[in-house]
């Protein structure tokens, strides 16, 4: 696996010992000229306005099950649209619309926190082995090895599994795991890039002290890319939430509104009877990891210092 | 290298090249195989299961999908009638009690053989049950669950969890007739001779495949060749083979005198897990039916001309109530269990969630069992007399803890998720606060809740195995048990005498009795009988419905 | 090249022991345990009491896991809780589905991915490329379980093909090595043949999606970086012609970087394949691991994760080897 990680590695330590605080203005710049970049910035900041107001907008209150009385499962009768209720209800007679828009907000909560708690692993298992290489390198490394030596799906499956009690935080904690060795790699590459670097040898000549280093130079320098990374996992923590949902490991609560366990719940259930109560957060999931993509590959494209002319 | 490069480049665009061809290919074949894709010659049925079997020596065995086939495979000696829990003969023509219960004379079908051949008689009856009761080895003990249950004990115990025998002995009188002797008698019998995993199978075949070997292998164990190659009984089918990687039983007719003759001349049982799936290769004309459709669908599918079976209710889910929980204290108080019972809307609950031919459950047993009756305390819905009920208990401010299980269907709780909003969403309108606790059901779900009582409230319910009313309520309430954290001496008492009640009108009289206790103290709260489907095709004819999931498709033929 | 292999394999040593430990520490971990899922609907505290002490799960964990792996080190797991039969054995008959459907997913990421992501790059800009891009994009955000569900709901019908299943159910295919095609091939039982690919299409498309939308990309970036290179306009300053000078030259560096995704892929497929295969209701490893964390069927789950690790370990080797192979740099160092 080395030759390989080597080979990842390459762009991303170009990449980060490239970027300095002109890159970033210069890398907006360019975003903002960029259709793809303006599209992926609109669906994010979209999605993050509905997460923020869901609670305000929402026209009824997600939870309460009004039309319960309508519904007869046993009939196969989930009532659709109709005045109030502009999609429908589910299958406990609450307001979709209103569940779908506070599930922005739950869903953005999953994605967020998988997302930060896998960044924050990753860099510390990452900067720690960067900084101080050695030995702590070595067996930072292997863990990380053993983390990467299991497909990412079966990875958040064991974590997921884990727990006594599945709820909300193990599926979080499941999801970032997918994160954090990818983090790590990340991170550890770039600050062993930055090792030798001129700037760092300038630091450390001067006598300023090792972590003074690590963390005034060393760690600001390589947050270029893992912020380019964690806006990529962000769609993958989604994606990923919903399938841990599927597999039956997710969040068991069917009163939250999370578009991953609605889409779960729907799809294997009422696919035939009513399918739009899969679509609906199914499109919403779409929409809201394809926005995160495109935001991340043409950050990516932007801080990439070939593409400066 | 120059060389060697180019050759590679070539071979990965053969490759593409033959996958291109391939997906072309059955891209213009697909209307060639529009017909006919069913598969439905004359005498095959493939019916849909849930789940693998584990093994086909019913002894060993406690859940449905290995029954599914061994009933298909084996007699017991007295059978539920199709589509009840009403007893009738099978391998035994007459059976009867003597001795208080204590013996029990069987007088045996003639001219029935085994499917290998070797014929059927009292001696081959003894056989089994000294087998059963001669059993060595911990490993086989602690898997004849059923066993265990109803005949408490082996002639060598390997643990002390197993008690004193109920089983003293067999003698075969004459080749006709198997005189069955008891150390006490039980109210379990005679019903209890249905279950699957009491199936008379062949001595020879026993003896031959080493029926009798049970070995651990790491966390689990694996069974002798007979059970997983050789199963010999007396059914209407004979098993052929099982093909794990395809997931298939065959079973095809047997030709040897069995009790009941098969119409088709073979039945395969094919594995589906996901229901989904099951209805997809149903509408396929895959196969010819499944079991348990989702309650959504049947509508649909009825649409779509396949039939819709719905068994009778044959089990009951209840909400338990801990009254040595957290929130024990206040939940001693009978008005506080009251005020929860009418605080449910159970009427709303099974009309919207469950399927058809649910049932709001007025007691702890379903109406198919003797010993029902409808002469009890009710609890209809009504908020405010719950309100008011909880105020003058002063148990204005309840928080209760309430325990769900996740990762389990059962037939009486297709959703425990969903059952748990339904409940915990009408508890919050009267005023309780509830604070949810989920835990998958191997998972610790049965320990917090049966073992160490974790919880105030909880859900779980119970399937029954045959028609006694003991096996419902007499599990439930019949000691003190941490599940629900109540000792009332008076009502185990009447459980136990109600269980030592002479078999016949007695029996269930004094059940009814129980029953009516029961619902006054209300020691939990009955939510639901709850009926799984079975859906076969347009064309299958026959097969009827069982309360105890207990298909025979034997009478089944192919329109 | 032997010395190398060898080296790999006893570098990949210590990661399977650290897991393993961590697997097995985290199923110990767990409440309930095997004795419960054993005993299913009847399971009194007592009972499982009695059970785990027969099966020896009241030993230290420390005991029980050097036995454990003097078992595993005999390529022993023990048995599944959910079919008893032995783990090994179970994944032995389950693997060829997984296999078969892997390779046929692969060949449809390849044969589509790498030349639409050279055509897209060839156009770089124009309107191909914008859709294979949108498309790639598009690929990665659909939840996987989704896709199948509506590849079966939609597809499956106007297409005439089988929406579930791995085989016409009762088809009476002789299986000789559990490969459906192969078995078919090799009995000469040309209808099975037939009818295990129009099983494979759909189930092969859906796990494809990924690998397809990633395979693209990369081919797009790593041929436009070569396009850039020196040594192509050197060829064209040469006289060469452009159809020639895209063969010879941006096709063949181009794919140095396809090829390693192409593995990296392969891996990943596992897990696709849970979510795939649970869908299709295709048997094979996939379909049993999911089977097992439905039923907690912890012996299986233990052997699956093991062994899923061990073959990304592997195909990952493969990935380094073949790349060696193409690319002499790598050899040398």
């Amino acid at each position: 696996m080395n030759t390989l990680l080597s080979k990842k590695k390459e762009p991303i330590d170009k990449l980060a010992a490239a970027s300095g605080r002109s890159l970033g203005a210069e890398a907006l710049r360019r975003m903002l000229r960029s259709p793809v970049a303006i599209i992926g910035g609109a669906i994010t900041l979209l999605f993050l306005l509905l997460a923020i107001f869901a609670p305000l907008i929402a026209p009824k209150d997600p939870y309460e099950r009004y039309l319960q009385g309508k519904v007869s499962l046993g009939q196969g009768i989930i009532p659709g649209a109709q005045p109030g209720f502009p999609l429908g209800v589910d299958d406990f007679g609450r307001d979709y619309l209103s569940r779908l828009l506070v599930g922005a907000q739950q869903t953005l909560l999953v994605g967020v926190l998988a997302t930060v708690i896998g960044v924050l692993i990753g860099v510390l298992i990452g900067g720690l082995a960067g900084a101080f290489g050695g030995w702590v390198d070595t067996v930072l490394m292997r863990l990380v090895d053993v983390m990467l030596s299991v497909p990412s799906l079966l990875l958040a499956i064991s974590v997921a599994a884990l727990f006594q009690k599945p709820s909300q935080w193990t599926v979080i904690l499941a999801v970032s795991m997918i994160g954090v060795p990818i983090f790590a790699r990340l991170l550890r590459g770039s600050m062993l890039g930055q090792r030798g670097s001129d700037h760092v040898l300038a630091a450390t000549s001067l006598g300023v002290k090792r972590t003074a280093i690590v963390f005034r130079h060393m760690l600001p320098n390589s947050m270029g890319p893992v912020i380019v990374q964690a806006t990529l996992t962000l769609a993958t923590a989604i994606l990923e939430a919903a399938a841990l949902s599927f597999l039956g490991l997710g969040d068991p609560d069917p009163n939250r509104a999370e578009w991953g366990i609605m889409l779960s719940r729907s799809a294997r259930q009422f696919l035939d009877v009513r399918p739009e109560l899969a679509y609906y957060p199914a499109i919403a999931i779409i929409v809201v990891a394809l926005g995160f993509t495109l935001l991340g590959e043409s950050l990516r494209e932007a801080l990439d210092p070939k593409n400066r002319r | 290298m120059q060389q060697l490069r180019l050759t590679r480049t070539r071979r990965v665009a053969l490759i593409g090249l033959a996958g291109a061809l391939a997906v072309s290919l059955s891209a213009c074949a697909e209307s060639k195989r529009e017909e006919g894709a069913g598969g439905g010659a004359g005498g095959t049925m493939i019916f849909g299961t849930a789940g693998n079997p584990k093994m086909f020596d019913p002894i060993f065995n406690d859940e449905g999908e290995t029954f599914r086939i061994t009933r298909q495979v084996y007699d017991t000696l007295i059978q539920n009638k199709p589509g009840t829990a009403d007893l009738e003969p099978s391998l035994a023509e007459k059976w009867e009690a003597s001795d208080g219960g204590k013996t029990w004379t069987f007088s045996l079908k003639q001219g029935v053989k085994f499917s290998d051949g070797t014929p059927f008689d009292a001696t081959a009856v003894c056989f089994n049950f000294d087998r059963w009761f001669n059993m060595k080895g911990a490993a086989a003990q602690s898997q004849m669950i059923y066993y265990a249950d109803v005949f408490s004990g082996f002639a060598k115990n390997e643990s002390d969890d197993y008690g004193t025998p109920v089983y003293k002995s067999c003698a075969a009188k004459d080749p006709q007739t198997a005189v069955l002797t008891l150390n006490n008698a039980k109210g379990a019998f005679p019903a209890a001779f249905t279950l699957p995993s009491f199936a008379i199978q062949s001595p020879t075949a026993l003896k031959q495949y080493n029926a009798d070997q049970v070995t651990q292998s790491g966390d689990s164990f694996t069974y002798s060749e007979y059970a997983n190659k050789h199963p010999v009984g007396t059914g209407p089918f004979k098993f052929e083979s099982w093909d794990q990687g395809k997931g298939e039983i065959t079973l095809v007719k047997n030709d040897t005198s069995p009790t009941q003759t098969a119409k088709l001349d073979k039945l395969i049982f094919k594995v589906i897990p996901d229901e989904n799936a099951r209805k997809q290769a149903l509408k396929a004309g895959d196969i010819h039916g499944y079991d348990f459709p989702a309650p959504a669908d049947y509508g649909l599918l009825r649409q779509e001309g396949e039939q819709v079976l719905v068994r009778p209710p044959f089990n009951v889910l209840y909400m338990g109530i801990n009254q040595s929980g957290p929130a024990g204290a206040k939940l001693k108080d009978v008005k506080v269990r009251q005020a929860l019972a009418y605080g449910i809307n159970r009427e709303q609950f099974v009309k919207s969630k469950l399927p058809e031919g649910a049932e709001v459950a007025t007691e702890f047993v379903p109406k198919t069992i003797s010993g029902y009756t409808d002469d009890v305390t009710k609890y209809p819905y009504n908020p405010d007399k719950a309100k008011q009920l909880l105020q003058e208990a002063g148990a204005t401010n309840l928080t209760l803890k309430f325990y769900y299980p996740t990762e389990v269907t059962r037939p009486y709780m297709p959703n425990p998720a969903d059952v748990f909003t339904s409940l915990s969403e009408d508890l919050k309108l009267i005023g309780v606060k509830i604070e949810p606790v989920a835990k998958p059901w191997n998972g610790g779900y049965k320990d917090d809740v049966q073992k160490f009582g974790h919880q105030d409230l909880h859900l779980l319910g119970w399937t029954g195995d045959y028609n006694d009313a003991g096996n419902f309520v007499g599990t439930f309430f019949g000691r003190k048990k941490p599940e629900f954290g109540f000792d009332n001496p008076q009502l185990f008492q009447a459980l136990a005498a109600a269980d030592a009640s002479p078999p016949g009108d007695a029996h269930a009289k004094a059940y009814q009795e129980v029953n009516k206790q029961i619902m006054d103290y209300l020691p939990a709260i009955p939510i639901s009988y709850g009926p799984p489907a079975i859906v076969v095709g347009p064309k299958v004819k026959g097969l009827v419905a069982s309360p105890l999931t207990d298909e025979r498709f034997n009478t089944v033929t192919m329109g | 090249m032997l010395r190398f292999l060898v080296r790999r394999l006893l570098q990949a040593i210590p990661t399977l022991l650290v897991l393993s430990i961590l697997i097995f520490a985290w199923l110990r971990a767990l409440p309930g345990g095997p004795a419960a899922a054993l005993l299913g609907d009847k399971a009194t505290p007592e009972k499982i009491a009695n059970l785990n002490h027969v099966l020896g799960l009241d030993q230290p964990v420390v005991i029980q896991y050097f036995k454990f792996l003097g078992r595993a080190i005999t390529g022993d797991f023990g048995s599944s809780l959910v079919s008893s039969q032995p783990v090994m054995s179970e994944i032995g008959t389950y693997l060829p589905a997984t296999v078969e459907l892997g390779i046929c997913a692969m060949i449809v990421a390849v044969v589509v991915g790498i030349p639409a992501g050279y055509l897209s790059a060839r156009y770089r800009g124009g309107a191909v490329d914008n859709v294979v891009i949108v498309l790639t994009l598009v690929g990665v955000a659909v939840p996987v379980f989704f896709l199948g569900y509506m590849m079966q709901d939609l597809l499956a019908g106007p297409l005439g093909l089988p929406s579930q299943g791995r085989q016409a159910a009762g088809l009476d295919a002789t299986s000789i090595t559990n490969f459906a095609v192969l078995d078919g091939i090799m009995t000469g039982e040309w209808d099975a043949v037939w009818d295990a690919i129009l099983h494979l299409i759909l189930p092969a498309f859906a796990l494809a999606t990924i690998p397809l939308a990633v395979i693209t990309r990369i081919t797009r970036a790593s041929v436009l970086e070569v396009f850039n290179e020196d040594f192509i306009r050197t060829a064209h300053s040469k006289g060469l012609t452009q159809p020639v000078v895209r063969r010879r030259h941006v096709l063949r560096n181009g794919l140095l970087p396809v090829v390693t995704t192409i593995g990296l892929q392969t891996g990943a497929l596992l897990g696709g394949a849970v979510l795939t295969e649970r869908v299709f209701n295709f048997r094979g490893l996939g379909f049993l691991l999911a089977e097992g964390i439905e039923r907690r069927d912890y012996p299986r789950l233990q052997a699956l994760l093991l062994f899923g690790a061990l073959v990304y370990v592997l195909v990952n080797m493969l990935v380094d080897v073949s790349y060696g192979l193409i690319d002499p740099r790598v050899r040398v160092r």
